[in-house]
């Protein structure tokens, strides 16, 4: 895991990145003008910005990253397939569950993207990370992560658990490295 | 005149997902399980329809419209933390969930 950047001028290339994405797509053109002053924000708003934030794990990989995106990208159509017939189908046989999923990652940004992507895939929406920060002394450490997520029709605890595990932290780790 | 197919194709299949998303909606009987609607379906109903606006104004107008992939991006951010913050919330007012759920016990007391 790598906090801070290679370079002191560029304090968050990803952020940066986005930044410069952003600005062009909202102004809709790639003229010169519009991208010499989006790299000029680009480099000045994250450089005032960072000492404001906590520092976060830096993404080491961006080619894994980005595969990982299009693997998400991907489950998020069959999961909302899934989803719809799911909800078109009989009430009764749906089979909610409350799952704590072990987890291995330490920061809040993968801890944040873990989150987002089991919400947004698999039939299940995450609810809580365990311990709660507020429930422990301060510079405590929690020696095991959880969490919790609430399951629309669960068919095999340990199979979903295994699924979340390797399909989107596995990949997570070894973008962070942490 | 192809244009004209794949915007309406995509207007349908998104309008389709959302009107899926609010069905679940009304028809899950517990607050946990409504969440899975609009969580999930009407986020690709959206993106279905903005990829038809996509089309439709990079064919109406002069050059590419990509605001709209802007926008989509945006409500994947945004979707599942509006969705976190909601089932939180109904776990600290303790809502009753349906009964015959599982692991209940997995929520632990704050």
């Amino acid at each position: 895991m790598r906090l801070e950047s290679r370079f002191r001028w560029l304090p968050t290339p990803f952020r940066s990145a986005l930044l410069f994405v952003v600005w062009l797509l909202l102004n809709n053109s790639v003229s010169a003008g519009h991208i010499v002053l989006a790299v000029i924000f680009a480099i000045l708003i994250p450089l005032v910005s960072f000492p404001f934030r906590e520092p976060q794990p830096l993404i080491i990989k961006p080619g894994l990253a980005l595969k990982q995106l299009i693997i998400v990208m991907y489950d998020i159509i069959t999961a909302n397939m899934q989803v719809a017939l799911l909800i078109l189908g009989p009430v009764k046989k749906l089979r909610p569950a409350f799952v704590k999923v072990p987890i291995e990652l330490s920061h809040a940004m993968p801890i944040t993207i873990l989150a987002s992507t089991v919400s947004l895939t698999p039939g299940t929406v995450s609810a809580e990370v365990y311990p709660i920060p507020e429930s422990l002394a301060e510079g405590e450490q929690p020696t095991q992560r959880y969490l919790l997520i609430h399951v629309l029709d669960l068919d095999d605890e340990q199979a979903l658990i295994d699924t979340i595990k390797q399909r989107y932290e596995a990949p997570l780790k070894e973008i962070f490295q942490c | 005149m192809i244009s004209e197919w794949i915007v309406s194709i995509l207007l349908l299949i998104g309008g389709a997902f959302i009107l899926i998303g609010s069905i679940g909606l009304i028809k899950m009987p517990d607050f946990f399980m409504r969440l899975h609607g609009p969580t999930k379906a009407t986020t690709l109903g959206m993106a279905g329809m903005l990829i038809a606006a996509m089309v439709f104004f990079s064919n109406t107008q002069d050059g590419v419209s990509v605001k709209e992939l802007l926008i989509s991006i945006f409500l994947l951010i945004t979707a599942p933390i509006s969705g976190y913050m909601l089932i939180k919330s109904a776990i600290h007012h303790k809502l009753k969930a349906k009964d015959g759920t599982k692991g209940l016990d997995n929520i632990e007391d704050d």
